[in-house]
């Protein structure tokens, strides 16, 4: 089998276990839809004003209901000791962990997909910049998230508190891609400034946290 | 134990030399240099904070490479890792400290200066960050179980070492992008040189200071493995009885 053979295994693994439980993507979408009432609750915007905060409330919204998913990504492989099968198998290991990245990628933009007219409808916004640009931001800012958070998930995987480690470690790394996402959403709401220098951050964070994500993933697998 | 007993003797040398070069640095600094014709007194503080700030960047290379060396050994020669391990360690907390007294006495300064104790300038959004990042290194460490504490926390550190380039652009982008209100002075115009002594002497004091802080702690945590090790064989020894 191929390289990518074992990852479309693992993609269509992960989105079957998904698909029978849909328990991730539930919890995510409620959990970032309360997220956005709390918010509009708490800051009762006006229409200029919540063009310029509404980039940072999604991002936050997003980040935050990403966590929690990303918490049980790896708990249902340690039901029965999957992954320590996942250990012994000759398959590469980054292509398990390719493949569950992409399937929380698929979660988290099904997520976005039902959260963006949403929060169009609470928060009065329509784009006055290049609105297309979404199209480019929110898979990198999605993938930023999603990669990093998806390695380290695994990595406190066998930690105590392993759910309060998550967040300790994926805010302080991810914050150049938090404010490079937020920038560019707030960049295309306004059309006060060009996105393109924060899209460019988006490329070059994606790009190198992604190749040491699985350069170290079998390292963080077998660590004992 | 003769070899001990010399490295005993050259630590306490060491330390007794460094804590000489603080006390002369102090008096250069705080009594024999001249007041700053524009800030009067308070720029006196910057004999304590510009050392640290610069050591405090310092330190975290010193944190990669170890915990890249770690890597590299953990599976090669673990004997030599877990040494690799225990400088990473000592560096991160040596780190964590002296961005602590970098970002501590720069409010102090800014609170005087500029009257506010802090804002979201290029700089000191980055010194924060690079603090997080380490403190999020420690907390890992602290949180994670014994037997793979030093694998992760090297990952980690990886992570963070790619990260802090990143960060300073960024940082750098965002506020060239929403301008910070304009305080003023504080251009880098220069030390006078009647002011290069004092601050020479301080970043060789709190060098030392440092690199004394490290080995002190490398050497704990050196003999927290071994006698971590003595147990585990212990345990190992016991449990054979056991079944004869």
């Amino acid at each position: 089998m191929s390289y990518l053979g074992h990852v479309l295994t693992h993609l269509r693994k992960d989105l079957q276990l998904e698909w029978r439980s849909r328990d991730s993507i539930n919890g995510m979408l409620f959990f970032s839809l309360l997220v956005v009432v709390v918010f509009s609750l708490a800051f009762d915007p006006t229409a200029a004003m919540s063009r310029q905060i509404a980039g940072g409330i999604l991002w936050v919204a997003l980040l935050f209901a990403s966590i929690t998913a990303l918490n049980q990504a790896w708990t249902r492989e340690q039901r029965n000791r999957v992954l320590d099968a996942q250990r012994m198998s000759p398959a590469p290991p980054s292509a398990l962990f390719l493949g569950k990245a992409i399937a929380n990628l698929l979660f988290v933009a099904l997520v976005e997909a039902v959260l963006a007219p949403l929060f169009i409808v609470f928060y009065n916004l329509h784009a006055l910049g290049q609105g297309w640009l979404f199209l480019v931001v929110m898979p990198l800012g999605t993938w930023a998230l999603v990669c990093n958070g998806t390695f380290f998930a695994a990595l406190g995987l066998r930690t105590r508190n392993r759910e309060l480690l998550l967040p300790l470690i994926l805010f302080p790394i991810s914050i150049p891609a938090l404010l490079g996402m937020m920038q560019a959403t707030t960049a295309i709401l306004t059309g006060e400034f060009e996105p393109g220098l924060w899209i460019r951050l988006l490329i070059a964070y994606n790009i190198a946290f992604t190749t040491v994500c699985l350069l170290l993933f079998e390292t963080v697998l077998s660590a004992e | 134990m003769k070899r001990s007993r010399i490295l005993g003797l050259v630590g306490i040398v060491w330390l007794l030399a460094s804590l000489g070069v603080i006390a002369y640095a102090t008096r250069l600094g705080l009594i024999l240099a001249p007041v700053d014709a524009l800030q009067g007194n308070i720029f006196r503080i910057i004999y304590y904070h510009v050392p640290t700030s610069m050591l405090s960047l310092l330190f975290p290379y010193v944190n990669l490479v170890a915990s890249l060396f770690y890597l590299y050994w953990r599976q090669r020669d673990p004997l030599k890792a877990l040494t690799a391990d225990a400088v990473a360690i000592s560096s991160a907390e040596v780190t964590v400290v002296y961005a602590t007294i970098c970002l501590w006495t720069g409010m102090l300064w800014g609170r005087v200066a500029w009257g506010i104790w802090w804002t979201w300038d290029a700089r000191l959004t980055s010194m924060l960050l690079l603090w997080l990042l380490y403190v999020s290194y420690l907390m890992l460490r602290r949180l994670s179980s014994t037997g793979q504490t030093h694998t992760l926390a090297a990952v980690l550190s990886v992570f963070a070492g790619i990260d802090v380039p990143i960060v300073y652009m960024s940082i750098r982008w965002w506020r060239t992008q929403h301008p910070a209100p304009v305080f003023g002075g504080g251009g880098d115009s220069g030390l006078d040189p009647s002011m290069r002594p004092a601050f020479w002497f301080n970043v060789l004091g709190w060098a030392m200071w440092g690199i004394f802080l490290l080995v002190f702690r490398y050497m704990l945590e050196r003999r927290r493995q071994e006698s971590e090790q003595d147990a585990a064989l212990q345990a190992i020894e016991a449990s054979l009885e056991i079944a004869q």
